[in-house]
């Protein structure tokens, strides 16, 4: 979507964009130890977040870890049985959803079926009372945005799911509301469309900056489009940080395992000195060191990105640490990367390694059955507790 | 619209599919088509005082002459007569008011329940479905007599007023239209509650939940977005209570008294009281045709919008 000029000067400032760390920031939406029960079933169980103006904040978890039904509660299809969620200071437990300043994207679309694009657009405006000219204005303006201005007397069932997609879009922004919320928006859409879109909805939400809550399961979905991600699991949440720091310190083997792939290796520490802790790993009869801190006797698990593990069949540098031996189990070739499993020598563990192929042939490639040497640095690692 | 030069799917000979096709066709061509032009070939026969009641016959042991006899001795006087005594003319005046007013009714009382019976939990939804269908189980006739137990003078309805002090006098409902009203609701609303609940049960409530979400309240939404989505069933529902109604004859016979004036009495009187064989045949012509060409017209519309939606 083509931005504005004047708008243009937003980017950067979303750079640098992250009032979550000012405490003297005031959060626009605020879940307060929010219960929901439905029956005996615990679909949130005390959830609390800060959502700010102007952010992107995914929520992301398996189906059925009560994120859609957190969303829910802030639209007000579902009231929560306990705890409070605030807007702009103001609280919204039992203001009902046609008077709650949020408007929804539905996975479904929910497009009017007996209305044309323009007149799916105009509902929500309608609903205000605003002077015709004024809704007539606005629906353009919204058409345009999503660019679907030649479409505008068509009914939903003639259009692609793509424009579908659109006009669900156009019409839940047409209102302005304070806060949107995207309930799985692109699921529906094949791989190509859906990466397209992803990046389209993060320019458009620079270029109206609005606050957007995107309901997601898929993983990448949410690193791409959002600040922050709160990941949640079985109700609760789990862990709330940027993508990045989701990615490279989770929190859990949770939310280690849920994002992206990783190497945990259970073990247990020997020695903690210097900010350089010792771990005992029967799991792969191997001893790591590793960046961090933590009490001796403890059982912990270091979790270890693909990427950041080496691999070569000529014996590794001598200032290299944690190097395991090992047999290339087996290799998946992707195009930019591959992966190679390795079996880790005198044990059952298997070793997940991915290379970015950086060259267009290798001098000495690595095939199926080779003794290979796999070694990280000791900072390459995360040690998690929980 | 098949494709002639489409590939027929395996297994079925064009001549299969053709019987298929044939076997409705030939059942409206024996049951419908042929009993319809008996009734079109009298409605343009004189009357007479023989058996049976009309000329010309066709008599085929003339040949040719015998044919070109039956087909001069064919006129349209008994349509004239229709439009000259205006016997006919109120009657179908007054069927199409009274059909126009019951159906409302009707549509009136069924919407809300087809609404509840839709929005019931969903296990409970077949039992409700059972109930609107358990009186088709007791022929009309009966259920029709049983009205006159509750609505005359002496009724069930009225000994229930009087006993609650509500009324002093008894109300006079049978024989009245008010009567033929209440019959006609009573006895068509399953044929108004089930294409009702057909329609509305298919609606999604997402879209009701978006219509909220964009600021429309439960009773707006209502109006904005179940009304026309249950527009289909509306329609059926109205052609089903309006077309038997405008032709009905046993409720008004029952429960309307001589008060009320019925296309079907008078096509009754006109056939039994009367034995005028051409001059009914042409009053159910013309009724006819006055039911089929709204109904053909609102078809040809529907099938332009549904082409249109492909």
């Amino acid at each position: 979507m083509a931005l504005k000029p004047a708008q243009k000067a937003l980017g950067p400032i979303r750079r640098s964009f992250a009032p979550w760390l000012d405490p003297a920031a005031v959060p626009l939406i605020r879940f307060e130890n929010v219960v929901k029960r439905f029956g005996d079933f615990t679909a949130v169980d005390d959830v609390s977040i800060d959502i700010h103006a102007r952010e992107f904040f995914a929520l992301l978890g398996p189906s059925g870890c009560g994120k859609t039904t957190l969303m829910r509660m802030l639209a007000g299809f579902e009231e929560p049985t306990s705890g409070r969620i605030t807007l702009a200071g103001q609280d919204l437990v039992g203001v009902p959803p046609y008077r709650r300043p949020v408007n929804m994207m539905f996975q479904s679309y929910a497009l009017f079926p007996h209305m044309s694009v323009e007149q799916n657009v105009a509902f929500g405006l309608k609903q205000d009372k605003l002077p015709k000219a004024e809704i007539e204005a606005r629906v353009k303006e919204m058409l345009r945005l999503v660019k679907l201005e030649p479409f505008a007397s068509r009914k939903p069932h003639q259009l692609s799911g793509g424009q579908r997609q659109r006009v669900a879009l156009a019409r839940s922004l047409a209102k302005r509301p304070k806060v949107l919320l995207l309930d799985e928006p692109l699921g529906a859409l094949d791989k190509k469309l859906r990466e397209e879109t992803q990046f389209e909805l993060m320019d458009l939400q620079m270029e109206l900056g609005l606050t957007f809550l995107i309901v997601t399961h898929d993983q990448e979905e949410a690193m791409t489009v959002a600040d922050r991600i709160a990941v949640m699991n079985h109700g609760k949440l789990v862990q709330v940080a940027t993508p990045g720091e989701i990615y490279e310190q989770p929190s859990c083997r949770y939310v280690a395992g849920f994002i992206g792939d990783i190497n945990l290796f259970e073990a247990e520490v020997a020695a903690s000195a210097g900010g350089l802790v010792t771990l005992k790993s029967d799991e792969v009869g191997a001893t790591f060191s590793a960046a961090g801190e933590a009490s001796p006797g403890a059982s912990v698990a270091l979790a270890v990105r693909p990427e950041k593990v080496r691999i070569s069949i000529d014996p590794p540098p001598a200032d290299a640490t944690n190097v395991l031996k090992g047999e290339v189990w087996d290799i998946a070739y992707l195009g930019d990367w591959t992966v190679f499993l390795v079996k880790a020598e005198n044990s059952e563990k298997i070793v997940r390694v991915s290379r970015a192929n950086v060259m267009r042939s290798e001098t000495q490639p690595i095939a199926w059955d080779d003794k290979v040497h796999v070694w990280f640095a000791p900072d390459a690692g995360v040690l998690l507790t929980s | 619209m098949t494709d002639a030069s489409a590939p027929t799917p395996a297994g079925t000979s064009p001549w299969g599919r053709r019987l298929v096709i044939a076997i409705p066709y030939l059942w409206l061509l024996v049951f419908f088509l042929a009993p319809f032009f008996i009734v079109l070939k009298i409605s343009f026969s004189d009357t007479v005082i023989a058996q049976p009641p009309y000329e010309p016959l066709l008599d085929l042991a003339q040949g040719w002459q015998g044919i070109k006899d039956w087909w001069t001795g064919l006129d349209a006087e008994n349509y004239g007569i229709l439009f000259e005594d205006e016997l006919y003319v109120a009657s179908y005046l007054s069927s199409l008011r009274i059909a126009t007013i019951s159906t409302l009714l009707t549509l009136l009382i069924a919407y809300p329940m087809a609404y509840a019976m839709a929005r019931a939990p969903k296990g409970w939804r077949p039992l409700l479905l059972m109930a609107v269908i358990l009186p088709f189980w007791t022929s009309l006739l009966i259920r029709v007599y049983a009205w006159i137990g509750i609505l005359s003078p002496e009724g069930l309805l009225n000994a229930f007023l009087l006993w609650t002090g509500i009324i002093s006098e008894p109300l006079y409902i049978m024989n009245t239209e008010t009567a033929v009203f209440i019959g006609i609701v009573y006895s068509y609303l399953p044929f108004m509650v089930l294409p009702l609940y057909a329609s509305l049960e298919k609606l999604d409530d997402t879209l009701l939940e978006a219509a909220a979400d964009l600021g429309s309240p439960p009773w707006k939404a209502f109006w904005q977005i179940t009304v026309p989505l249950s527009l289909p069933g509306v329609v059926a529902g109205c052609f089903l209570v309006f077309i038997p109604a405008v032709g009905e004859f046993v409720i008004p016979d029952l429960l309307g008294g001589s008060e009320t004036l019925m296309i079907g009495k008078t096509l009754y009187s006109e056939f039994f009281s009367n034995r005028d064989w051409p001059v009914s045949s042409a009053i159910a012509v013309l009724l006819l045709l006055v039911l089929v060409l709204p109904i053909a017209i609102y078809n040809n519309v529907q099938a332009r919008e549904v082409g249109a939606k492909k």
